[in-house]
């Protein structure tokens, strides 16, 4: 049974800002349908009525008092950043006219 | 040259009988000699030798002062490039260290260079790295295991005493198996991940690679602690680990799995476990069967969950703040260009995985089935834990493959960690321990499991194990093993 077509992998790649050429889809369609059928086993199970879990140990919110901490300087910040004009990072225009 | 352990390096800093700087440079020595064929190493600390040199001037306050080590290139180190081994990280400069980078730093511990891994740690080879192949030292045609490849043949080499890794889904232990090392996985929690560049955040360890079950407690004992910087860090007290080592296993039940999934698993991997759970029967252990029943379905469970993760932490790599952009008119098309070109195959697989099960219409059935199954999966150890103290099982079910054996087959990748994984699901500690060599010389793993924070009877299993198994830990001939 073939869940995954090539069009799936270039529609979820979407989902996810990737970019994939024929070739790639081409490859990965056969390979994530293999993955995601092994992963089919878990619809074997009874699993109503059981709790997921998202964590191995409970969490709860973890606090600190709100006091002001040193930060990083914005030269240090910006230093990985691909783009800057000195004082913040630089991106394409957002907005197409 | 003889290979030292943390121990003895340790000692003879201690008794005044070397210093530092000397261990540096044979540390850098040896990297030099032997790391053009292994690939362990995607980079050096320039630093190293005169930080070294600057220790020799001072008394030897802690354990792990003056000891050279290394790091899996996923963990930061401030002003030292940290790649995770990705293109699109192939530049980057982190302005902090990790939490584990900044105590080893403050024990005296110093760093020789950065390892090679798989891609952001997705793999069980280290061929997934952009960079370099990294061999297994006792087999230069084979893998080393991954992702922590390097730090696991770094260690196995004798070029660094002990490295640090991380461990999502056998990370650690299974490239220590390969390698014929000891691989500690800590409980979640044990360790701060702050500054660990993050893959499946709720599977995420990081852990050591020593030569001995002691080693890997000193180092435990010097990177673990609650951490304010990682909220998933444990509020417990600091704890020594080297104490009790020395217990023995008289008393304690050691659980042996029944229905574990041995389809794949190799005869001699299974007589060398079976060897191992005699031999500490013989040291006193009660070993008792226990059931694991949900652990066939740990490996579907982890390639849901973790890619789900994955997609998630890797959203943030987009060419804006930091790492690569591959820059166009668009923004939108900005980012799809520069992950694209940034990311390799393998990560993008976990992406569109990850992407899948978590979109709407496949959620309920991939995602939550997962986390469902999770739960059962924990459960299970609850459960096999009132019986017993520790549980053992091969690490992994083969011994290192072969370079290129499985690259163009994931699923067959994947089933290679069907013993590492549940640890990971369940969030417990574990370790790897060489319980044998193969008829073609390649190492074999032992792993034991503990519960949840019960790193004490973990490594006092594996320490009574170390000293019944009857063969001293081999040094792998790099240099004969050569073509």
């Amino acid at each position: 049974m073939v869940r995954i077509s090539e069009d799936t992998v270039r529609q979820v790649a979407k989902l996810a800002r990737l970019a994939v050429s024929d070739e790639e889809a081409q490859r990965l369609a056969p390979q994530l349908d293999e993955i995601l059928s092994y992963a089919e086993q878990l619809q074997e199970v009874d699993l109503k009525g059981v709790a997921p879990t998202s964590h191995p140990f409970p969490l709860f919110n973890v606090l600190r008092e709100d006091e002001p901490r040193k930060s990083f300087p914005r030269e240090v910040m910006l230093a990985n950043a691909p783009d800057t004009d000195g004082e913040q990072v630089r991106v394409p225009a957002v907005l197409e006219g | 040259m003889a290979v030292h352990t943390v121990k003895q390096v340790m000692e003879s800093i201690r008794k005044r009988e070397s210093k530092p700087s000397e261990w540096v440079e044979r540390a850098l020595e040896r990297i030099e000699r032997l790391d053009g064929r292994i690939g362990a190493f995607l980079a050096l600390d320039e630093q190293a030798l005169a930080k070294a040199r600057a220790l020799d001037e001072r008394a030897p306050d802690h354990p792990l002062f003056g000891v050279p080590y290394a790091l899996k290139d996923n963990i930061c180190t401030e002003g030292l490039r940290t790649t995770a081994a990705s293109r699109i990280l192939a530049n980057y400069v982190p302005p902090y260290s990790a939490t584990v980078a900044r105590k080893l730093a403050e024990t005296g511990a110093v760093l020789v260079g950065k390892t090679n891994l798989d891609e952001f740690a997705m793999g069980s080879s280290t061929e997934n790295s952009a960079f370099q192949k990294t061999r297994n030292p006792f087999d230069l045609e084979r893998v080393p295991g991954g992702s922590s490849g390097g730090s696991a043949a770094a260690v196995a080499a004798g070029m660094v005493p002990f490295a640090l890794g991380s461990d999502t889904g056998g990370s650690i232990r299974q490239p220590a198996a390969f390698c014929g090392v000891v691989g500690l996985k800590p409980t979640y929690g044990r360790v701060s991940r702050y500054g660990l560049i993050a893959f499946a955040s709720s599977l995420d360890q990081i852990g050591p690679f020593t030569r001995t079950v002691e080693d890997a407690a000193w180092v435990l004992n010097a990177i673990c602690g609650h951490d304010p910087l990682d909220s998933t860090s444990a509020p417990l007290p600091a704890e020594d680990f080297t104490q009790g080592l020395d217990a023995g296993v008289q008393g304690l039940r050691i659980g042996v799995v029944t229905d574990i999934d041995t389809t794949g698993l190799d005869p001699e991997v299974k007589r060398a476990v079976d060897a191992a759970v005699a031999a500490l029967a013989r040291a006193g252990a009660e070993v008792v069967e226990v059931s694991l029943p949900h652990c066939q379905y740990a490996v579907a469970t982890y390639y849901l969950i973790a890619p789900a993760e994955a997609s998630s932490n890797l959203a943030r790599y987009d060419g804006v703040r930091y790492g690569l952009r591959v820059e166009t008119d668009s923004l939108v098309e900005t980012y799809e260009r520069t992950r694209s070109e940034g990311f390799g195959t393998e990560v993008k697989r976990r992406i569109i995985i990850g992407t899948y099960a978590l979109s709407s219409g496949y959620y309920d059935a991939y995602y939550k089935r997962a986390q469902q199954m999770r739960t059962l999966i924990r459960q299970d150890f609850e459960a096999a834990f009132a019986r017993c103290d520790v549980i053992v099982t091969p690490t992994a079910p083969t011994t290192a493959f072969r370079l290129g054996e499985k690259i163009d087959n994931p699923l067959q990748m994947y089933l290679n960690d069907l013993y590492t994984i549940p640890a990971n699901l369940a969030g417990l500690p574990g370790i790897s321990v060489p319980c044998g060599l193969s008829s073609q010389g390649l190492p074999i793993g032992l792993q034991i499991l503990a519960k949840a924070f019960d790193e004490r009877t973990l490594l006092r299993v594996a320490r009574a194990y170390e000293q019944v198994r009857g063969f001293e830990l081999p040094v792998p001939d790099v240099e004969g093993a050569a073509r």
